[in-house]
């Protein structure tokens, strides 16, 4: 079985990929595409696209559906929504930490003057 | 969006943001997500020294993080791993924070990421465009209603 991080890790993975990107966002304006129609804007093979499906798929952030000859390709929210979970408790600690931080330092900016004049 | 950036202008030469940084006194004074205390510091920064911080929340939880030094250039920049002691999470993750002299003070970038392989963190920062911003937001709309300020 694939544990939470696991999974986090394949996510983050898949999302690095400029090409994975863009297929995600334009899934995210149509709400499921064929194959062929998400390989049209890109300048490389059918192949290649299917490959990058493969990861997105592997990575919970799609599903495939097929209907006769056709293979739709639609978004699968749950993945990315863990990812941004994991960003936003980082967010929470650190945005805060650095608020403290920069008042610390600009006491001691003050502090440092005093002694310079 | 694999990766969390903050940007920090702050009233102070960046030697003294750096050592606040790098030093326990320093950071026992703002580590943590609230006001909760720090219990312990210990920072050897130099490449390959490592940190170590314990602090307690206000709820009483207490938590401890430790990492390695990795890139160390006083006053300029500060890259370590990160690591949650005893926690699931036991991943590393990486921490980096540029300090760039403004006209005010220190210009601070800091940035966290899962993602621990430089060649990758490269292909991520150069691919980055805005069709994915967009993702992210409807992402965030969707989850509680939450929030997700880059600044």
């Amino acid at each position: 079985m694939v544990n939470h991080y696991e999974r986090l890790d394949r996510t983050f993975a898949a999302l690095v990929d400029p090409t994975r990107r863009a297929i995600l966002a334009r899934l995210e304006r149509e709400d499921g595409a064929s194959v062929s129609a998400l390989a049209k804007p890109f300048a490389i093979k059918l192949p290649a696209v299917m490959k990058h499906l493969d990861v997105l798929d592997d990575a919970g952030l799609i599903t495939r559906s097929k209907a006769g000859r056709t293979v739709t390709v639609r978004l699968s929210p749950e993945p990315m929504r863990e990812a941004m979970d994991w960003l936003r408790r980082y967010e929470r600690f650190w945005s805060a930490s650095l608020d403290r931080l920069a008042a610390y330092a600009e006491r001691k900016e003050a502090e440092a003057r005093k002694r310079d004049r | 969006m694999t990766s969390l950036t903050l940007v920090r202008r702050i009233a102070a030469r960046p030697s003294i943001v750096f050592d606040a940084l790098t030093t326990p006194e320093g950071i026992a004074c703002w580590w943590g997500p609230d006001g909760g205390p720090v219990l312990l510091a210990e920072t050897d920064p130099r490449v390959g020294g490592r940190f170590r911080v314990r602090f307690r929340m206000l709820d009483g939880s207490e938590h401890e993080s430790s990492g390695e030094y990795l890139e160390v250039v006083r006053p300029k920049r500060l890259a370590m791993s990160w690591r949650w002691e005893g926690g699931e999470d036991a991943r590393e993750s990486r921490v980096e924070i540029d300090l760039r002299p403004i006209a005010e003070g220190t210009e601070l970038t800091f940035t966290h990421s899962r993602l621990r392989d430089e060649e990758t963190r490269r292909r991520h920062e150069q691919g980055w465009n805005g069709s994915l911003d967009k993702l992210e937001r409807h992402f965030l709309a969707l989850s509680n209603g939450g929030r997700h300020d880059q600044a």
